[in-house]
């Protein structure tokens, strides 16, 4: 579960990123979070990872509360949540099985249970014989599931993508989202920050609208209309 | 630590040590550099304090008694050698009697002439002045045991070089003072070079280390392969010089004993082994210290994510 009560958010300089947002997603949900651009949904993203703290306010992920966790139980935390970025962020030197194992090594898995794990997530994402192909060697379509097969291989409870599918055609844009549903199905909840607007129509999930830091709306099987509304082009 | 982890840390490690080939090279000249000029500086202040060490045990301090007839207070010397051999400064002491006093003395100033002593016949002129001579710890502590020894009853007087003493113990202190001084500068020097090198490995591997903090790296587990790639240059960067100076060491010694032959007769150099059972774990040490505290320096701040 995810909850901000009342969160502030304010760089050093300039207006504040988040202003009086207050939020719950419950287990097991799949909510789209639309806006427009510095509308602040990164900075969500990256106060839910607790890899910035609020100005004010308090959030809690999976019934702790991120501004009592010291320091130290951070990395223990982030291995509950799965994180899918717009860029991939692969490991350009390794290929798809070392990326994927690279997840498990780095919470000192025992080799032998990598051995068993990665293969059945790399099924999981259709890319069981690309196992020993380099990023480079991959469509976009693939690197993001590269990406996704990563962020699960730890069986996180709560999956966040920002703008996964920011930089993919709308072939591979929709088959991500089919790996997102899915793995939403098998229990894990899924917050997806995205600019794709036939996606959310057409997914009819929870959509929350943000604009200028602020929840602008919340609805429970939305669209991206409200985002459009506040878009200026 | 598991060993998969601690092999894929050695890895790392030795990864980034071939990607910043350059780099590494001069970071183990520069650690080289450090512990070859640590390591001619120890043995000069090694050989230097063993010298004065020498220099010290030759200064003593001569007792003489108020009565220093032997053959008639042999007991009393006795009781006041006990006396003076309790107190903790005193390293020994050793009896001189009238007699050994009289022949040290023929010895000395009539040489081969003993015809010049015959006209003492068996007189001792010498029958009052037996004598201990007492040796010290530390030669810091000569004017309070010569406090001490004035003090006991049955003496007549101390005799004692004050001066040699205080040049000999000022000298030990300036060589201490000097060789703190240099070692610092050149560990600081150390540590700012591999913290350098071990940045830009960093900066390479920036990305690598964001996710893996997003993912659940612990900061133990980011830091473990700089750590084994800062120890391992500071080790290799270590034993280069060491080699370099056990092999030279010997040769320098012989040199400098041919050139001045004159400086045989006083200065006693020490032996490469005795000099290089202590300077092999210091310079290795001290190259792995220098890396790992040069490596958790740099990565510190990458660490905040």
């Amino acid at each position: 579960m995810i909850l901000l009560e009342d969160v502030n958010k304010t760089y050093s300089q300039g207006a504040p990123a988040l202003n009086g947002i207050s939020l719950k997603i419950e287990k097991g949900e799949f909510v789209f979070i639309v806006g427009n651009s510095g509308s602040g949904k990164s900075t969500l993203i990256k106060l839910l990872l607790k890899e910035l703290e609020p100005t004010k306010g308090r959030i809690c992920v999976n019934n702790r509360d991120l501004g009592k966790m010291k320091r130290r139980e951070v990395p223990r935390f982030r291995r509950e949540i799965g994180i899918v970025f717009q860029d991939f962020r692969l490991l350009k030197d390794r290929n798809v099985y070392d990326n994927i194992a690279f997840a498990q090594k780095v919470i000192e898995k025992p080799t032998r249970s990598i051995k068993k794990r990665v293969p059945q997530v790399l099924t999981q994402v259709g890319l069981s014989e690309k196992y020993k192909s380099f990023p480079k060697e991959l469509s976009g379509g693939e690197q993001q599931r590269v990406a996704l097969a990563r962020a699960l291989v730890n069986g996180p409870s709560i999956l966040l993508a920002d703008e996964p599918t920011g930089n993919l055609d709308p072939k591979n844009s929709w088959e991500i989202m089919k790996l997102l549903e899915e793995v939403n199905k098998r229990g894990t909840t899924v917050v997806v920050v995205t600019h794709n607007r036939e996606i959310v129509d057409a997914m009819q999930k929870r959509v929350i609208t943000m604009n200028k830091g602020v929840i602008v709306s919340d609805e429970e099987k939305g669209g991206h209309y409200y985002a459009d509304k506040y878009v200026s082009l | 630590m598991r060993i998969s982890t601690l092999a894929y840390s050695i890895r790392q490690g030795l990864k980034n040590i071939r990607r910043n080939k350059l780099f590494s090279i001069a970071s183990i000249g520069t650690i080289a550099a450090c512990v070859f000029l640590l390591g001619i500086f120890y043995a000069i202040v090694t050989n230097f304090t063993h010298i004065v060490d020498n220099a010290e045990e030759q200064i003593t301090i001569t007792v003489f008694f108020t009565n220093g007839n032997t053959e008639e207070y042999k007991a009393e010397h006795e009781a006041i050698g006990e006396q003076i051999l309790a107190n903790p400064d005193v390293a020994d002491i050793k009896y001189t009697s009238s007699q050994e006093a009289w022949d040290e003395y023929k010895g000395v100033y009539f040489g081969e002439r003993e015809e010049l002593a015959e006209g003492f016949g068996d007189d001792n002129p010498l029958a009052n002045s037996a004598s201990y001579t007492v040796y010290l710890k530390d030669i810091d502590k000569q004017s309070e045991v010569v406090a001490f020894l004035k003090g006991l009853d049955g003496i007549r007087d101390v005799n004692y070089s004050e001066s040699t003493a205080e040049t000999l113990s000022d000298f030990g202190k300036l060589a201490g003072y000097i060789s703190v001084g240099i070692i610092i500068i050149l560990l600081a020097v150390g540590i700012f070079l591999i913290s350098n090198t071990i940045m830009i490995g960093i900066s390479v591997r920036k990305e690598e280390i964001g996710i893996m903090k997003l993912i659940g790296a612990t900061d133990y587990f980011v830091r473990s392969p700089f750590v084994v790639e800062g120890v391992l240059i500071g080790l290799v960067g270590a034993t280069i010089p060491l080699v370099l100076l056990y092999f030279i060491y010997e040769k320098i010694i012989g040199y400098v004993m041919s050139q001045f032959s004159t400086l045989q007769s006083f200065i006693d150099f020490l032996p490469t082994n005795q000099i290089f059972k202590i300077m092999i774990p210091i310079g290795l040490l001290i190259g792995a210290g220098i890396g790992f505290i040069g490596s958790k320096i740099s990565i510190r701040k990458h660490l905040r994510v």
